[in-house]
């Protein structure tokens, strides 16, 4: 399995080689592919992008894109931009939270949803917005967050 | 192929396209028409053309900014003016199809507006709407006109017009007509555009860089993001302009991750301009070449600031680093690099082409030409909006955006983001310029505008801010990294109800030092949130911390639900949606909640049906209710 993984990185990385300046792509690409950063794949884009794991690890974990842990079948994102917060979203997160019996951030013991705070995206006249998968969902009410997910379920 | 020919052929099929003989049938699908069901518009509209056997052109078009509106789609009969329809559903494009493509009816019920000098009996103008009259558009001038995936769209509407012309003059004198234009830095900072090209052309280091900065990271912001996914073009023109101007081949924008669509768009524009020879070597057959990397930012807010930013391209931790030297110096790998905003990179090829003076009428004396705003929040047309800099705020919030819906007393209008502030109605009439606003209290930003009314917690949004760029911070100001915490947890306590008098003077004090001990714009601005809100809404503040009342009803510790027992039916309804089981009640018994066990959702004041109107939500009140759900009547008196 793990050595499965590290030739998959290394198919994705190939385009990668050269200086520290590949190394956010190099991450958004492993993200990309395999939902997360697994562990093996940080000493691998750290040659690639020829610095040390200290580098590869400070650099992903400063940035909010960036997980450590694999992500649910479906990702929610609830938009907590000014524009949202203003039309309620406190209130959806509580919900959803509810709903979901999880904390924003986890996933839940089925792997089937992961829940996720954003700030904006840049959608702020359909405030409140939730996002699941790539699918925008505009004017989220209380009583809405519970039908969204019914169709994922 | 020669630029004269590459245009004409453009104009051509720009032309062939609308003279086909066939109905045009323009979707609105930028992001925010998605997110309204603008694909299953399309897809609706498809499937009708096919089964009807019609013969039609689709074009996809960007955002015209009434976002409120969208799902927008205008349709264009041959011979006719184009006419454009709002809030469509697949149900009624079908119809719209069979109306007015198959029996000719425009159904001028459901149309918003004409374009052009053409009119239909009953249709108003276009451009007549409250929203657009006032509106000049430069930056936006094609979102919502064209293909923004088509190259050929954007040169037949005068795209590429303006490098051209540049690349015929002097590089001095493409940046005298930026001067002359007054062009300011569009990301809200304001600095002269024509400065950072002219001392990073003066500077003797090489390579040198022009970065466009896309990294819109202001929540409650979407400018950049509708003129990227709507005219992607406009940008690449604006940076190639740029970089003829400062002498550089190498051009990096900045996109935030969150924005897939507008990277997506920007990856196919430079495919597109590179193919016609208009980005890469030798553009349009001269000696300059240009080239333009698309990184993509991965979720940092500080990534907005220039070193950051840049630190960032180069794939280290984005943190920002002491000034001087600006970036004009010393930017991406320590060498020469002009950052500019996407805005102000749209805004260039209409002023070389149009000439400075053309973009300088528009404006004030110090602030010229237009700004773009995001206007959102409590606002009756929330949308995307260009209006001439000095516009006054009351006209952008009552004449454009419609005022307060539900005829609302305005409380508060916020721009500039989290480093702006909240500005109160005495200053509605301030002018919109960077100057005004930023002496009222606030700051122009790049043109996040969030209206507040009634309902609104200015206590909240000061925490909300606050918070935001607690969790935003780099870390590497001490003032910055501790007190934002420290201020952050002052104001929780206060949404508590466990502030106390002196809090509101601590929260300056804190606020004065983070400002004065941070390096970069988010540490120095990031308590103005608070300072602004403290200065024009003092009694709310003092309300929170001295009554321990919410007059807004947001902070849930200051506020109550309530069934009043003399209007309450008994249905049932409220007590079945408690999603956590804090209402008692039976069929024709006044329903109680549990204060204790009532987690201040609102969901039963959102269920209870409006005939019965009985559930209130109040603060620092007490409602006499009986203790156990007793039958209805009893408890009227």
């Amino acid at each position: 399995m793990a050595t499965d993984l590290i030739e998959q990185m290394r198919g994705i990385l190939a385009p990668f080689q050269g200086r520290q300046v590949v190394l956010i792509p190099a991450l958004q690409a492993v993200q990309e592919k395999f939902g997360y950063l697994p562990e093996v794949a940080m000493e691998e884009i750290g040659r690639v992008a020829g610095v040390s794991q200290n580098v590869v690890y400070g650099v992903a974990s400063f940035y909010s894109q960036f997980r450590f842990t694999k992500p649910g079948e479906h990702m929610i994102k609830i938009c907590l931009g000014t524009a949202c917060h203003v039309q309620g979203a406190a209130s959806l997160v509580e919900s959803l939270e509810r709903e979901l019996h999880i904390e924003t951030g986890k996933t839940t013991p089925d792997g089937k949803f992961s829940l996720e705070e954003v700030r904006c995206f840049g959608s702020c006249a359909l405030a409140p917005v939730i996002v699941v998968d790539s699918q925008v969902y505009g004017n989220v009410t209380t009583t809405k967050t519970k039908e969204i997910l019914d169709e994922f379920h | 192929m020669d630029f004269v020919t590459l245009r004409n052929k453009a104009i051509e099929e720009w032309q062939a396209l609308w003279g086909s003989g066939k109905p045009l049938i323009l979707v609105g699908l930028a992001t925010c028409g998605m997110a309204a069901g603008a694909n299953a518009v399309l897809k609706a509209i498809e499937g009708e053309l096919a089964r009807r056997n019609i013969q039609a052109n689709i074009i996809p078009v960007g955002c015209i900014g009434l976002c409120y509106l969208e799902p927008i789609v205008d349709i264009v009969k041959p011979g006719r003016p184009r006419i454009s329809y709002s809030q469509v559903t697949p149900e009624k494009a079908i119809k719209l199809i069979e109306d007015y493509l198959v029996n000719d009816n425009p159904r001028p019920d459901l149309a918003l507006g004409t374009f052009g000098e053409d009119r239909f009996a009953n249709i108003p103008k276009f451009f007549e709407h409250p929203m657009l009259k006032p509106q000049v558009r430069i930056a936006t001038r094609n979102c919502g006109h064209i293909n923004p995936e088509d190259i050929n769209h954007y040169i037949a509407k005068d795209g590429y017009s303006g490098l051209h012309r540049a690349l015929a003059m002097p590089p001095e004198d493409v940046i005298k007509e930026v001067e002359k234009s007054g062009l300011r830095g569009r990301g809200g900072a304001g600095f002269p555009t024509w400065r950072k090209w002219d001392e990073a052309r003066r500077s003797k280091a090489m390579p040198k860089f022009v970065v466009c900065n896309a990294d819109e990271g202001d929540p409650g912001a979407f400018m950049d993001r509708s003129v990227l996914e709507g005219d992607p073009h406009s940008v690449l023109e604006g940076m190639s302009i740029a970089g003829y101007a400062v002498g550089t081949p190498n051009g990096y924008i900045y996109v935030r991750a969150e924005y897939p669509l507008a990277v997506k768009r920007l990856q196919i524009a430079v495919d597109q301009a590179k193919k016609l020879r208009l980005l890469g070597d030798n553009v349009l057959g001269t000696e300059f070449g240009f080239n333009v990397n698309i990184m993509q930012g991965a979720g940092a807010f500080v990534c907005g600031e220039g070193s950051a930013l840049m630190y960032s391209i180069e794939g280290k931790r984005g943190m920002p680093r002491v000034r001087p030297p600006r970036s004009v110096a010393s930017g991406l790998w320590g060498l020469p690099t002009s950052l500019n905003n996407v805005e102000t990179f749209a805004n260039v090829p209409p002023i070389v082409t149009n000439g400075g003076d053309w973009y300088a009428a528009y404006g004030t004396e110090t602030s010229k030409g237009t700004k773009t705003f995001a206007l959102t929040g409590k606002i009756g047309r929330p949308g995307l909006i260009e209006v001439p800099m000095g516009i006054s705020l009351r006209q952008i919030i009552y004449e454009i955006g419609g005022g307060i819906p539900k005829d609302k007393p305005f409380k508060a209008i916020q721009t500039g983001g989290p480093s702006g502030g909240c500005l109160p109605y005495s200053l509605l009439d301030t002018p919109v310029d960077f100057e005004t606003l930023t002496k009222a209290g606030s700051i122009m930003g790049s043109g996040g505008m969030v209206v507040m009314d009634e309902d609104t917690c200015m206590v909240d949004v000061a925490q909300y801010f606050i918070a935001f760029c607690r969790d935003e911070s780099c870390g590497k100001c001490v003032p910055c990294r501790e007190g934002l915490p420290l201020m952050s947890e002052i104001l929780e306590r206060i949404t508590r109800g466990d502030g106390k008098a002196e809090d509101i003077q601590q929260l300056r004090d804190m606020g004065e030092t983070i400002k004065s001990g941070s390096l970069c714009g988010l540490g120095t601005s990031a308590p103005n949130p608070v300072l602004s809100s403290v200065q024009y809404f003092r009694p709310e503040w003092e309300a929170h911390v001295i009554e321990k009342k919410c007059p807004a009803l947001v902070c849930k510790a200051l506020i109550n639900f309530y069934i009043l027992p003399d209007k309450c039916a008994g249905c049932g309804i409220c007590l079945r949606a408690c999603p956590v089981e804090a209402i008692s009640g039976g069929k024709r018994l006044i329903h109680v909640i549990d204060q204790e066990k009532c987690i201040k959702c609102a969901t039963c004041l959102e269920k209870c049906p409006e005939r019965f109107s009985a559930v209130v939500k109040v603060t620092g009140e007490h409602i006499t209710v009986p203790k156990e759900p007793v039958p209805v009547g009893t408890e009227a008196k």
